[in-house]
């Protein structure tokens, strides 16, 4: 049992760190939300660069077959900094289809471009109705010689606007939330019969939503079984569960930094307001929630490598059901404690409070991962 | 960062458990399990199994009795004995007054007490808190005055635990009421059995008698009853109530309660169907186990990070253990008493003297979560560690 960093992943954080104190800054980001598709390519091509994009891939790939833990690292400090750049959409997710997947031609033609910064991906999964079951998939995708016409639309795709290719559930036989007939399909972006509408998310993000109508792709499109792959779905998912977890410690950290630092130099009736205990004792409660999420991001990181998909699913599920209580409790008081300057979007401290409610609410927010919880047996 | 417990340290969770199993009294273990005061006898028999075994006094250094373990190895002593469960230690000699004593003591000292702490011989009770000094003990009052080769002590201390079965107390007593609060203090050892002292039992909430009023009236105590320096009694205190960070969290005693927790739930009905059908229910129930785990993982960074680095610096996430182990234990029987419902109310005339075997297993319930209300009153209320993690953590 061991919960400090190797020589190699302290080195790593302390690169990435690096990295975003100098060009991550709340203004440079202001910049960056204005850039084409709403994120910096310069800081993409600098994490290219530091080889960050490559972490998870294996080096047969021409990656650094980095695990859970660098990932976390990453997130971490992607987190901190309020990154808006898409490593979640395209090295968590989009890579994760890959790695666990992606035959060798698929690897071939998508990786190296991931690596090098020149390609993004996105995630093409969330349907009107389908909330958070990923087997909810009324997308179908139909065989026609021997490739497939893909028909559906699809919402909230993160880095939809920018992605070169998408990866879309798509159902290729039964209905719609039978948990057998769904697969997953490479689709280019700029491919006929692909309609984008795109728009900024509430934290400042790019999504897209997008519709496929008589989408034609060929059979090197599919990624896995094409008629069974949601246990490969709910894999890449939970993947992206664990990094979400990780980034939202590094807002937390950051939100409950910036607060203490606000109460410890705000003055009022002549004194610091971080001098009266009811404040005191906020900050207190924000630093428990703290470290509980911080706790359950390490617990999610180190099970994302457990054999059992069942003890793993739950593990995870459990992480998420903790970060959300404590991101939604730090989140909200980050901002009580600020007072009217938190309300501005001036103030950094409401951009980081967005961006952890909009955590709660990707890939199952925390009732409905209690209940998977609950239903699974609970936990001890 | 791994997760994993090395072959070895799973090879000595079995020698633990299996040795629990095998030298528990069942009896013992049952009543634990229903929520029951033991006796104490029932307490002194088991701490002496356990003291044989020589694991009686394991966080000891080993010249004094202590077993070597690694930081991880007491992690899994406590939680298996805790889920077992069985007897904790009698903090007061083991975790308290013993560490101070080798600590801060002289040698005839030690020779005198620890063994005798360690088999139990004598049952040590603590004499801090008093009327007027809860959070704030330093504002203490009682006194010891120099008067040739003794001590006259005179004053009143409160909240002694399990004072009717102790022979020995550790005392801080006021040496200098000039001095600055903190720095007039001295920590006194003497017999319970002393002329001029007198037991007087507080009925708790529970109906139960663990804490007791103690009045000393000018008892004499040896001079050489004084632990360490005079007049550095405070800096002994804070020693003592720093030593013990990882147990206080008390996750194998949640664990245990929620595992009976979800077997009751599944034998008690409402609506017509066990219990844990019930969806609100099974999430609260997932919602209190959930926040044992990430408890668990805090609790499991401070340890290894002791294992690594020492006691020297505790880890931060350490103020967590107190805060949150409290609110999860209040948690348990809190939903324990919505597991039995209506029949919590029964009020059992035999009281919980270990007098009526017969006794339902019910009857302990609504007194247990009256009981545990004090987990988030003693060793520091939780308002009092807000304050510490708001100064020493966030620097406020």
């Amino acid at each position: 049992m061991d919960f400090d960093l190797s020589e190699e992943q302290r080195l790593l954080k302390e690169s990435i760190d690096g990295l975003l104190t100098d060009s991550y800054d709340f203004e440079q980001r202001k910049k960056y939300m204005k850039e084409k598709g709403g994120w910096s390519k310069t800081v993409w091509l600098k994490l290219a660069e530091q080889g960050l994009l490559g972490l998870p891939f294996s080096e047969a790939d021409g990656g650094f077959g980095g695990g859970g833990v660098e990932t976390m690292i990453v997130m971490e400090a992607l987190g901190k900094a309020l990154v808006l750049e898409p490593y979640l959409a395209t090295v968590v997710i989009g890579g994760g289809f890959l790695r666990h997947a992606g035959s060798d031609a698929q690897k071939a033609a998508h990786v190296p471009g991931i690596i090098d910064g020149s390609k993004t991906l996105a995630f093409a999964q969330l349907e009107k109705n389908s909330r958070y079951d990923l087997f909810d998939v009324s997308t179908t995708a139909k065989k026609k010689g021997d490739g497939w016409i893909i028909d559906g639309e699809k919402f909230v795709v993160l880095n939809g606007e920018n992605a070169d290719t998408l990866l879309v559930t798509a159902r290729t036989k039964g209905d719609r939330r039978d948990k057998t007939g769904i697969g997953v399909f490479l689709v280019p972006a700029n491919a006929k019969g692909v309609a984008k509408k795109s728009y900024p998310t509430q934290d400042g993000l790019h999504a897209a939503d997008i519709t496929l109508t008589g989408v034609e792709v060929g059979p090197d499109a599919v990624i896995g079984n094409p008629e069974d792959s949601l246990a490969l779905i709910e894999r890449v998912v939970d993947e992206a569960r664990v990094a979400l977890c990780a980034e939202a410690v590094g807002l937390m950290d950051e939100s409950l930094k910036t607060t203490v630092e606000y109460i410890k130099t705000r003055k009022q009736f002549g004194v610091a307001i971080g001098s009266f205990q009811s404040l005191q004792h906020r900050a207190s409660d924000m630093f428990v929630a703290t470290e509980q999420a911080r706790s359950m991001s390490m617990f999610a990181t180190m099970a994302g490598d457990f054999e059992d998909a069942k003890e793993r699913s739950n593990a995870i599920a459990a992480a998420k059901v903790q970060i959300g209580k404590s991101l939604k409790f730090v989140g909200q008081q980050s901002i009580q404690l600020h007072g009217g300057i938190g309300m501005t979007m001036e103030a950094k401290i409401g951009h980081y409070f967005k961006r952890l409610t909009m955590i709660e609410n990707t890939f199952g927010d925390t009732d409905y991962h209690q209940r998977r919880v609950a239903d699974a047996g609970g936990l001890i | 960062m791994d997760l994993a417990f090395t072959k070895e340290e799973q090879a000595f969770r079995e020698e633990v458990r299996s040795f629990f199993r095998d030298n528990v009294p069942p009896d013992t273990r049952r009543k634990l399990v229903e929520g029951r005061h033991l006796t104490k006898d029932e307490m002194v028999t088991w701490w002496r199994i356990l003291n044989k075994k020589g694991w009686g006094v394991s966080h000891w250094p080993t010249q004094y009795g202590g077993t070597g373990w690694t930081s991880v190895q007491h992690y899994i002593f406590n939680e298996e004995l805790q889920s077992y469960p069985a007897p904790q230690p009698l903090a007061f000699g083991v975790s308290m007054v013993g560490p101070v004593i080798y600590t801060f003591g002289n040698e005839e000292q030690k020779k005198k007490y620890l063994p005798r702490i360690a088999n139990v011989d004598d049952w040590w009770c603590q004499g801090f808190s008093e009327p007027g000094s809860g959070s704030d003990l330093a504002s203490l009052k009682t006194k010891a005055e120099r008067k040739g080769d003794k001590w006259i002590i005179n004053g009143q201390k409160t909240w002694t635990t399990l004072a009717q079965h102790a022979d020995m107390i550790f005392c801080l007593c006021r040496t200098d009421n000039n001095a600055k609060k903190q720095m007039g203090i001295s920590f006194i050892v003497f017999s319970m059995k002393s002329k001029g002292v007198t037991v007087r039992p507080i009925q708790t909430i529970d109906g139960g008698h663990e804490v007791n009023e103690v009045f000393f009236d000018d008892v004499e105590v040896p001079i050489e009853n004084l632990i360490g320096e005079e007049n550095k009694g405070w800096d002994y205190a804070k020693f003592l109530l720093g030593n013990e960070r990882t147990g206080i969290a008390r996750v194998g005693v949640s664990k245990e309660r929620l595992r009976r927790i979800r077997d009751l739930a599944g034998k008690v009905e409402s609506a017509g169907k066990p219990i844990i059908q019930d969806a609100a229910f099974r999430e609260k129930l997932a919602a209190c186990e959930i926040e044992l785990k990430a408890l668990e993982l805090t609790q499991l960074r401070v340890v290894a990070d002791e294992g690594k680095h020492g006691k020297g610096k505790p880890n931060p996430a350490s103020s967590v253990l107190k805060i949150k182990g409290s609110e999860i234990q209040q948690t348990t029987t809190e939903l324990l008493m919505e597991v039995i419902g209506p029949f919590a109310a029964p009020y059992d005339v035999h009281g919980d003297d270990g007098s009526n075997e017969a006794m339902d297993w019910t009857a302990q319930i609504a007194p247990s979560y009256f009981n545990n209300r004090k987990v988030s009153i003693y060793g520091g209320s939780n308002e009092i560690q807000r304050n510490i993690i708001a100064k020493a953590v966030l620097g406020l």
